[in-house]
């Protein structure tokens, strides 16, 4: 299978449902004649033109609202946030309106639009730059909230999310854009759907279940631990809501084990939804109690030092699994 | 005019100041010192100046990201801005904000703010406080035309108007928002437009000469003082600059840079200067005073201590919680 990057997996899904369907556009700032802030959306203004690919002033709440608008009455706007950090200012756009408008209607209006782009910490881009968005989103019923870790999942959930007709929180990061991974052939076209999540890693002794950026960092621990001699499963789950709580339960259901990684604070969130779905499902099967690595509970400082210890490493997720394994 | 000279040779002082701490700023940012965000105040550097002239002490200064020009202009030393940029303890942040968030309570410096927009509400809280506790301060608010857009702007000027507070608010219009020239994102070229319909004064002028805008800045702060509500002002400016460190700029074409920077505000003020009698003695005392200046700041930066866990975990809240939510904190 070819190799490309994560960045690129996430141009041509847009470009080839862009293609597909004429009622696609993509929309945002810098998205257009600066090719994106990190470059995702590079070529797709001179493919698709200005009236498909659309430049616009730093109003998100103004645009998150245009699309759903635009998406009620027949369009399928994809809407950038340059980084989720900026959602905020459309939080009310996303929570009222996208998530709230098809029962408030009696099930009348549907609203199939995808909004996506970079989560997450940076590097040292300090606390009003670094948040994981993902607790907030995956509270809402109503969207759905994909977080993929690699570039075939990135380019395969994107396309479905395209074709959703319900609102789609899509999270990238901007320090996996650089990621290279295995992808189909142009000619191949595959979509994955929702719910369904991915063992990156096959063990029998612990289940790790990481997504997005921290997912390499339990990828690489389990190397590590494996050179002790534990042997860890990764489970992706990919898409945060619908959680493939299936594919969780029946690896835990085999290591009897499992700690759970994420980048968000550690108050509530997916981290601890999943927890809390497994102790329910497979609590006859654990031998040990769920451990949890996420960031610390602090908001994100500039000093790399600082910032390095408050992500979740490597360090910490091998001491966890440890923890859970009564090992040394 | 002696004192005329005296006064404009403090103004190159603090522009220079400005200059040559960014151009080491950038250095260090290449060097891998510094990391994150770096947005580059070089080439506004009489705006900052000259409204910070037209404060007194008690007033109030919110900016965006772009933080460093002001700061300094403000009087926060080099060394405080540059240990800050290299994430150490004796930074005026204590390493905890980097480039886009420096603070300086002492001089009235209420912060560098990320979210574009985010800050203006605020600083008409700051004004509001003014209003309610009648001190008689003024609050300084700027930003880039390009938040001229955004929801956060208009609420504030809303309110601000509404109430006539205290405030003035500065948009540094320096052509782009990122890669973005303003006739991309706005239907109308006069941005005080804009503020005429919150019923607040308008004004708006270039932004090169500095005695042109501590003139034109201290007249909208003097009505603020008194009691006439706020006034929003458009200057007219340019950055030499990406938009910050990661960005090379492609947007705009060589030629427009080097026609722009003939109006370069620090030449401009020397050349007034050269006018007024100033010897080119009496700038290079400047201009070597603060090469030192700089050079000490980056040294002492260096030399500094890396930000510290404890006031990491101790400076979240006012309220002590104890070593439990440390604990909690470090799971
Ligand atoms: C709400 C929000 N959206 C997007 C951004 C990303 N961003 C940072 S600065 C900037 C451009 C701002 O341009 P302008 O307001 O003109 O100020 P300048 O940087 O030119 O000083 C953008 C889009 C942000 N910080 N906040």
């Amino acid at each position: 299978m070819r190799e490309i990057r994560y960045r690129e997996a996430v141009r041509e899904a847009i470009r080839e449902e862009m293609e597909a369907d004429e009622r696609v556009f993509l929309m945002g700032e810098e998205v257009g004649h600066y090719q994106g802030a990190y470059k995702v959306s590079e070529g797709l203004l001179s493919q698709f033109g200005e009236k498909r690919v659309i430049d616009t002033p730093i109003a998100e709440a103004g645009f998150a609202g245009i699309g759903i608008g635009a998406a009620m009455t027949g369009l399928r706007p994809i809407i950038e946030f340059m980084t989720w950090n900026f959602s905020f200012v459309a939080f009310d756009q996303i929570i009222s309106n996208a998530a709230k408008i098809r029962q408030m209607s009696g099930g009348t209006f549907d609203v199939p639009i995808v909004f996506r782009g970079p989560n997450g910490a940076a590097k040292q881009v300090a606390s009003q730059h670094s948040h994981s968005v993902d607790p907030f989103y995956t509270n809402i019923p109503g969207i759905f909230v994909v977080m993929p870790a690699t570039p075939r999942d990135a380019k395969g959930l994107l396309k479905t999310a395209i074709r959703c007709q319900d609102p789609v929180i899509f999270l990238e990061g901007e320090t996996l854009y650089n990621v290279k991974g295995e992808v189909p052939e142009l000619d191949e076209e595959e979509l994955i759907p929702f719910g369904k999540g991915r063992i990156g890693r096959e063990g029998k002794d612990c289940t790790i279940v990481a997504f997005g950026r921290p997912y390499y960092e339990a990828m690489q621990a389990a190397e590590k631990l494996a050179a002790d001699g534990i042997e860890c499963e990764i489970v992706d789950p990919r898409t945060l809501r619908p959680l493939d709580i299936e594919l969780l339960v029946e690896s835990v259901k085999k290591t009897h084990r499992c700690v759970v990684v994420h980048e968000h604070w550690p108050y509530g969130g997916p981290g601890a939804e999943i927890v809390d779905q497994i102790q329910r499902e497979a609590f006859d099967w654990l031998d040990a109690p769920i451990h949890r690595v996420g960031s610390l509970d602090v908001p994100m400082p500039y000093a790399s030092n600082l910032e390095n210890f408050v992500l979740p490493t490597v360090e910490r997720i091998s001491d966890a699994v440890r923890r859970v394994s009564y090992a040394k | 005019m002696a004192s005329g000279r005296d006064a404009l040779l403090e103004h190159y002082r603090a522009m220079y100041l400005i200059r040559r701490f960014e151009e080491e700023a950038a250095r260090a940012y290449a060097q891998g010192k510094i990391g994150g965000f770096l947005h580059l105040y070089i080439g506004q550097e009489a705006i900052a100046v000259g409204a910070a002239a037209a404060l007194r002490e008690g007033d109030q200064v919110f900016q965006t990201y772009r933080d460093h020009g002001i700061s300094l202009a403000l009087g926060m030393s080099a060394e405080k801005g540059m240990a800050e940029l290299m994430g150490k303890d004796t930074g005026c942040s204590r390493g905890m904000g980097g480039s886009m968030h420096f603070f300086d309570k002492e001089h009235g410096f209420m912060g560098g703010w990320g979210i574009v927009g985010g800050h203006v509400a605020v600083a008409a809280g700051a004004a509001f406080k003014s209003k309610y506790l009648g001190d008689e301060n003024v609050t300084l608010c700027f930003f880039g035309e390009g938040a001229t857009n955004i929801g956060g702007f208009h609420e504030g000027l809303s309110l601000a108007g509404l109430w006539k507070l205290p405030i003035v608010f500065i948009c540094e219009n320096n052509q782009y928002a990122m890669g973005t020239p303003m006739k991309r994102t706005s239907a109308i070229s006069d941005l005080t437009l804009k503020a005429q319909g919150y019923g607040m004064h308008g004004d708006r002028f270039e932004g090169y000469d500095v005695k042109v805008v501590h003139e034109r800045v201290k007249q909208a702060v003097d009505r603020a003082r008194k009691g006439e509500g706020p006034t929003f002002i458009e200057i007219e400016t340019y950055r030499f600059r990406g938009h910050s460190m990661s960005d090379p700029a492609k947007y705009r074409s060589r030629a427009e840079l080097e026609e722009r920077k003939k109006k370069d505000p620090l030449v401009i003020t020397k050349d007034q200067l050269q006018q007024a009698g100033a010897t080119i003695e009496d700038l290079d005392n400047i201009e070597i005073q603060v090469e030192e200046a700089v050079k000490a700041a980056v040294k002492a930066a260096d030399d500094a201590e890396p930000a510290k866990e404890s006031v990491m975990f101790d400076s979240v809240m006012a309220t002590k919680l104890g070593p439990q939510n440390r604990e909690e904190a470090a799971r």
